[in-house]
């Protein structure tokens, strides 16, 4: 009893710090719940990711192995995981709120008929969660029923798993798949390429909104001060609909969740959508040429001014700065 | 193709949420109910599936009480055919819900579902991919562009780092992102044809799946409050104070 089961997500062999951080929270979930972690990795060969993950404080990673998962796939993937809960006796099973993790963490309940709880924020001793409801605006404590239960973690509630000398053993499985029932078929991805920090990695974000008025204003005005600050890009909903940027960039209720040491919106109202993105950022600044605009409610420091003057005066006084 | 849409009655977004002080649930006195903005998406795709074909049929189903009939309508009146209201009183969780839209699409059959990735109300995100997989059918969740092809349906899905293609072959389950299209307005013309179109209330208990709650919400809190800091009237002041007072660059 007790013992968790955390999805290994992983970018062709790298681990990126979503998962590191449900690897966290499923120790501090075992350890409230007096049992351990079994992390597991998916792919079709896997010796290397699965020896990497072994160092960041499960007991054991399990490396499953099937042809059937070699790129992510939501049937596959829920099979298998599925029937690693179950085979190891599993009472939670947890993933990171990424992508993948929202995408196949319900379907894995559904087929263990277990409750599951998005997007989690906190674990409590007494076995309730606390997650966030209308875009952050509620915080609710859910209580889950049953044998076994499911939860994805949001990226800014736990501090990442960090890696020490000691590895936990590896054992490899083969996944069990019942390849006559899988109907989806992999067509192909397209990478939005920068070489810019991810969003969800990055301690420093800059964010630009509506208020950038174009992509060209993105990429001429904008960036300079990303990369001076050596900053991932995000963006509003705003700016994303107006196909100013790639949706993957989206800070927000329905986008990404970032906490970053230093946040620093530009052009960006700050609309409750927008806010419940990253309104748990250590530092939050505003630049907006409105004074009345909600963003200047949640930062910590607002500056008044037009973006078009102000960001490229922000990108010089910032080199200058590193270079005194 | 006969599609069915799933939609969920939600606060208005713009409306201010505010916790009630016992923490039981949020204030609803001053709330406008809408159609979730996900599942009006969901409703304009299959419309649109529907008269690019040219045939074919969009059901409607919501689960909740006679009140949610509105929502309802309001979709009628954008152009789907007719609406099944699941009527209860209680509050289903998500798994119960997904229970409650796979029997009703076991029974209408149809060749799609497509529903809105998350409800703006409890932010689950769950409801698409569990009916999926009580069905045995593919999912293509967060979708931002859906072909039918005449062998099979490819969708692009907004995906970390960038969009992904799957494909797969009807029946299956689509759940809606934000660029998958504008949704339309009801005409006047709809409004006056919904009032006609076919409305059916059943009860969730006849449905004869499992509706007991495994996650019940116990409290609801108001957030910690950001407080506001200071403004600062120059760029060379902002990074000042970033430097030497808050140390983040």
């Amino acid at each position: 009893m007790g013992d968790v089961l955390v999805f290994g997500e992983h970018q062709g062999g790298h681990f990126p710090k979503t998962t590191l951080i449900a690897i966290a929270a499923g120790l501090d979930l075992a350890k409230k719940r007096s049992g351990k972690v079994v992390a597991v990795v998916m792919g079709d060969t896997l010796d290397e990711p699965a020896g990497t993950l072994a160092k960041y404080g499960a007991s054991k990673v399990i490396s499953l192995s099937s042809p059937a998962l070699k790129n992510y796939l939501a049937d596959a993937h829920s099979q298998a995981l599925a029937a690693l809960a179950k085979k190891i006796g599993a009472e939670y099973v947890l993933a990171a709120a990424t992508a993948i993790g929202k995408d196949l963490l319900p379907r894995v309940a559904a087929r263990l008929g277990a409750p599951m709880a998005s997007e989690i924020t906190a674990i409590n001793d007494d076995g309730t969660f606390v997650r966030p409801m209308y875009a952050g605006n509620a915080m609710a404590t859910v209580e889950m029923d049953g044998p076994i239960k499911v939860l994805t973690v949001r990226g800014t509630a736990f501090d990442a798993a960090k890696p020490s000398d000691a590895a936990a053993p590896v054992e490899k499985q083969g996944a069990e798949i019942d390849a006559g029932a899988l109907k989806m078929e992999f067509v192909s991805f397209n990478a939005t390429k920068s070489d810019r920090p991810q969003l969800t990695e990055a301690s420093i974000v800059v964010s630009g909104g509506r208020g950038l008025k174009s992509g060209e204003n993105f990429k001429t005005v904008l960036e300079p001060l990303v990369d001076e600050m050596g900053a991932a890009m995000g963006a509003s909903r705003a700016a994303v609909d107006a196909g100013f940027v790639p949706n993957d960039l989206q800070v927000g209720q329905t986008g990404k969740v970032v906490a970053p040491t230093l946040y620093v919106a530009v052009g960006i109202s700050g609309a409750i959508q927008h806010l419940a993105g990253m309104k748990d950022s250590k530092i939050i600044v505003a630049i907006n040429k409105d004074e009345e605009a909600p963003i200047f409610n949640v930062a910590d420091y607002g500056l008044v001014a037009d973006l078009f003057k102000a960001v490229p005066e922000m990108a010089a006084e910032v080199k200058k700065l590193k270079h005194s | 193709m006969k599609i069915l849409v799933p939609i969920k009655r939600v606060p208005d977004p713009a409306t201010t949420i505010r916790v009630l002080p016992d923490g039981s649930g949020i204030a609803t006195d001053n709330v406008k109910w809408v159609i979730n903005p996900f599942c009006e998406i969901a409703v304009e795709e299959a419309l649109r599936i529907k008269e690019k074909q040219g045939n074919g049929e969009v059901v409607l189903v919501s689960i909740g009480q006679s009140t949610w009939q509105e929502q309802l309508r309001t979709g009628l009146a954008m152009g789907a055919d007719r609406a099944i209201l699941v009527i209860t009183a209680t509050t289903l969780d998500p798994l119960a819900i997904a229970r409650v839209l796979a029997k009703v699409a076991a029974d209408e059959k149809p060749d799609l579902i497509i529903l809105g990735k998350q409800a703006i109300d409890d932010d689950s995100n769950q409801a698409g991919q569990m009916i999926a997989e009580m069905l045995g059918w593919p999912q293509a969740t967060f979708a931002s562009k859906v072909e039918i092809g005449a062998d099979k349906i490819s969708v692009t899905r907004e995906v970390d780092g960038g969009l992904e293609t799957i494909a797969f072959k009807a029946p299956g389950v689509i759940t809606t992102d934000l660029r998958l299209n504008e949704p339309r307005y009801a005409s006047l013309p709809g409004i006056m044809k919904a009032r006609k179109k076919e409305l059916k209330e059943i009860p969730a208990e006849s449905l004869g799946v499992d509706l007991a709650p495994k996650l019940k919400v116990k409290t609801l809190a108001a957030p910690p409050k950001r407080q506001a800091g200071r403004k600062v009237a120059s760029v060379e002041e902002l990074v000042q104070v970033l430097h030497t007072e808050a140390k983040v660059i």
